[in-house]
């Protein structure tokens, strides 16, 4: 149904802002072979310019060979890195082949990749150099169970105070960059529980953050990476680093 | 003032220490900058419980009433020292692993990508001259 509505609405972005830009759509994916094709096919249905890399962290099913089969590049790591690392990963990969835009999707089918369009508006109009899609704004239709939200709530309330910035949606993976924020996220950039971090880290090399409502859909596949007692840990893991965050030293970075 | 068996067999517990250390270094199972801190461990040990005077002054000093007690802090002391230590040791190393996975699948990927090349080059047949 939803590949159907994506063939029919099938729309490149009409900006030729960003027609014109070499464009990366970083996929990790860890065992999610049911998914995976569906979210590649989808990408290429809303944009068939963006070149779609696959990241299997270290999959035991058959990711990779359906990835490869829908027509994507993969890199395959030799063992479980965890997401963090992983989309880093994709980054580096970004950063080494020049690429301008680079937007992370997950592989599970979450993220709705028509919603990129959203994404991609303000880098191709230069109003930001990060951003990230929200399921708390506005418009969005997204529940997710009440812990969780309590969770996110308290997580965007932190990252809120320390980039002084509204925050809805700090544990979102679905974002995009540009040339500067693949160049800092290739070479830093937060492992196990990333997100809301990313999102410090670019705070405190000044990229500038546009936060964007993107809806987005419940799971098709395969489970969330983070279980009931996981998600207190993470708590306070996501916590730990962020307050840490504030106090490290970051070195400016240069293109290479 | 510390009992004399005390001393003794401290003394006895920090030489064994210290040669199982040695013997470490000796074979290369262990790394003379990851011994370091051992080697210090044994050696304030030894000290102290041979020289009894120097423990009586110590554990006066910082009020500790029963002398041996001091050995124990500082033995215990030197272990936190120690396991944390450690704990960046494991932190560099995983930082180190997490890069080498990168690298490694970034060029395993390339090498893929040359491979199909070179094997689509093959399938052309080269031109007559």
């Amino acid at each position: 149904m939803t590949l159907v509505r994506a063939l029919v609405e099938s729309s490149a972005p009409q900006d030729e802002r960003i027609v014109t830009v070499r464009r990366l759509a970083i996929v990790p994916a860890l065992n999610e072979a049911q998914t995976i094709g569906r979210v590649i096919e989808e990408i290429r249905s809303f944009d068939p310019g963006f070149e779609i890399l696959v990241i299997d962290d270290g999959s035991t099913d058959g990711t990779r060979s359906e990835a490869e089969r829908a027509g994507a590049l993969v890199v395959r790591l030799p063992y479980n890195i965890g997401i963090g690392a992983a989309v880093q990963t994709g980054y580096q990969y970004a950063r080494n082949h020049g690429f301008q835009v680079a937007v992370q999707i997950d592989g599970d089918g979450q993220h709705d990749p028509t919603e990129l369009r959203r994404l991609l508006e303000p880098l191709a109009a230069n109003d930001a150099d990060m951003v990230v899609g929200s399921r708390f704004r506005e418009e969005s239709l997204y529940r997710a169970p009440f812990m969780r939200r309590l969770g996110s709530r308290l997580l965007a309330g932190i990252v809120t105070v320390i980039i002084r910035q509204r925050m809805t949606d700090p544990t979102s993976g679905f974002r995009g960059v540009n040339r500067r924020g693949i160049i800092l996220f290739a070479a830093d950039y937060p492992h196990d529980y990333p997100e809301a971090e990313a999102n410090v880290l670019a705070f405190r090399h000044r990229l500038r953050i546009v936060e964007v409502p993107v809806s987005m859909r419940s799971r098709e596949a395969g489970r969330s990476s983070i279980t009931a007692l996981g998600s207190l840990y993470y708590m306070i893991k996501v916590s730990l680093a962020l307050f840490i965050s504030v106090f490290r030293r970051y070195r400016a970075l240069e293109e290479r | 003032m510390t009992p004399l068996r005390v001393s003794i067999f401290a003394a006895i517990a920090s030489l064994i220490l210290l040669a199982v250390i040695f013997e470490l270094i000796r074979s290369r199972r262990l790394q003379e900058r990851y011994a370091l801190l051992w080697l210090l461990t044994g050696g304030v040990i030894l000290i102290l419980s041979v020289w009894r005077d120097a423990l009586r002054l110590f554990s006066d000093q910082v009020g500790i009433a029963y002398p041996p007690s001091a050995l124990f802090v500082l033995g215990f002391l030197f272990i936190l020292v120690v396991l944390l230590h450690y704990s960046t040791v494991i932190s560099e190393l995983s930082e180190r692993n997490v890069r080498l996975a990168q690298d490694l699948a970034l060029v395993e990927e390339r090498l893929r990508i040359q491979e199909r090349q070179l094997e689509k080059r093959k399938q052309t047949p080269p031109r007559l001259p």
